[in-house]
């Protein structure tokens, strides 16, 4: 027990290194990703299949490969070509990816709403965006719940890739443990870290999900 | 035009509307006066375009040539090519919110309380407060008997509760001409009644009325005009009284047999 008391610094360390990540991560890739869908449905027909491309691309490559070229390959690409350290590299290539992953979920939400409501809102007067901020987003929300909390509890364990880039999350911090003392113990308490974090994140969803269903019968 | 002149001005001006949908012309030229304080019944079997032609009113299908003007601002025109031309944007809008309009299917805001669906467009189009809507939605919900449903939410409305919160809310932007897309035909038989009802009020309060109907007996009883559409032309328009005591056309004749 002590033992497993004396690891809970350095994996605590480690936690923080992930949720850090995932919250960043979250708060990028969410605005982001309902961009993108809206971009993706707008009848600029142009933009439209710039953001398809774009979902093809993130989708279609390892998020790995992704942390990767961005840290490593990036700097050395014309024009766009800037070193980041290893923590933004790691942000700025899940906030890209996710968003991409987002982008379809709300899409699906969006186009799950009924046409009705956008003739509802038209004839009432209200202008597109009006409709979509006041009428169809609001509604959108209660359908992608459960695939963004699915997103959203996938992201917790995606973030151990960043040990890639050397970077000491929940995960890394764990192995460090099992090769120094060659015990897999530090595993056990690992996983009953990520275990708690999406735990947390299930309850909230559950949650969100009951206030968003009150206005049904 | 509309076989009824009724001595007052014209509130909308449908001329010569074409419609088709994927080369199935759905309106073959429809020309309609609506003038202040008529209330129009437009009847007609199903797929006559009765209702197609009332959504190219208000914007929600947009026509392929032909003219809507309303109270005097030109909604749409067909140019010397023969294609039809909207105003812009901001004007479109502006023209639109001249009318307003109840559907079949309700389409009330499902996350909005009662109250909140009628304040709702009030508050986002017009900039009012709440404090400023909320004496006026309160009223008209009075009006169609169901204040004391203000903080319900949709889903929990019978078919003609929500229907009468649909009238309220298209109330609430104060409109000067209302549309109803047959707002009886998604309702059992027995709620039909209050939404008439309803919509009997508003007739008696001089509303300008286009409403596209299987119910005969609104028809009759509180229409002035009874409008009949088949194939996609208008083939009669008379005062309603005129339009039932002499049905000599036999495409009429055979529809009212088969509606009575």
């Amino acid at each position: 027990m002590d033992y497993v008391i004396s690891m809970l610094g350095p994996l605590s360390n480690g936690a923080l290194v992930t949720l850090k990540l995932f919250f960043i991560t979250l708060a990028l890739s969410v605005p982001l990703g309902l961009a993108l869908a809206l971009a993706r449905i707008s009848r600029f027909k142009a933009l439209a299949r710039f953001v398809e491309a774009y979902i093809w691309l993130m989708r279609g490559t390892p998020l790995m490969l992704q942390l990767l070229f961005i840290y490593f390959a990036l700097p050395f690409v014309p024009v766009i070509g800037v070193r980041l350290p290893d923590f933004p590299s790691a942000v700025v290539a899940f906030a890209l990816n996710y968003a991409a992953y987002f982008a379809e979920i709300f899409r699906a939400g969006i186009q799950s709403v009924d046409r009705g409501q956008y003739e509802g809102a038209k004839v009432l007067g209200l202008s597109y965006s009006q409709t979509m901020r006041r009428i169809v987003l609001p509604q959108m929300v209660r359908t992608i719940l459960p695939p963004v909390s699915n997103e959203t509890i996938t992201l917790v364990k995606d973030t151990s890739l960043i040990y890639v880039l050397a970077l000491n999350d929940l995960l890394r911090a764990a192995r460090g443990i099992v090769q120094r003392d060659f015990t897999t113990t530090p595993f056990v308490v690992a996983a009953a870290f990520y275990l708690l974090m999406t735990l947390v994140l299930t309850w909230g969803f559950n949650r969100l999900e009951k206030r968003y269903a009150r206005y049904d019968a | 035009m509309t076989g009824n002149d009724m001595g007052t001005p014209v509130m909308v001006q449908a001329r010569d509307i074409r419609k088709a949908f994927n080369g199935n012309e759905v309106l073959k030229g429809v020309s309609l006066d609506i003038h202040k304080g008529e209330v129009m019944a437009v009847i007609g079997p199903s797929g006559s375009g009765k209702s197609t032609f009332l959504r190219c009113l208000n914007h929600l299908e947009v026509i392929d040539s032909g003219a809507v003007v309303v109270e005097g601002q030109t909604l749409v025109s067909t140019d010397a090519q023969g294609h039809a031309q909207y105003a812009p944007e901001a004007q479109m809008r502006a023209i639109l919110r001249r009318m307003g309009m109840v559907f079949q299917g309700f389409n009330l805001f499902p996350h909005l309380s009662v109250i909140d669906n009628i304040t709702e467009a009030p508050m986002v189009v017009k900039g009012l407060t709440r404090e400023q809507i909320m004496p006026k939605a309160q009223e008209l919900l009075r009006k169609v008997g169901l204040l004391e449903k203000a903080d319900a939410y949709p889903a929990r409305l019978s078919g003609g509760q929500k229907q009468r919160v649909a009238i309220a809310r298209a109330l609430a932007m104060e409109p000067d001409i209302m549309l109803f897309d047959e707002p009886t035909s998604a309702l059992d038989p027995e709620l039909t009644g209050e939404v008439l009802r309803t919509m009997r009020q508003l007739a008696e309060e001089h509303m300008t009325m286009l409403v596209v109907t299987h119910e005969m007996g609104f028809a009759r009883e509180v229409a002035n005009t009874v409008v009949f559409m088949d194939q996609g032309a208008l083939i009669e328009a008379k005062p309603a009284r005129a339009f039932f005591e002499d049905c000599s056309h036999p495409r009429i004749r055979s529809f009212l047999d088969n509606m009575l």
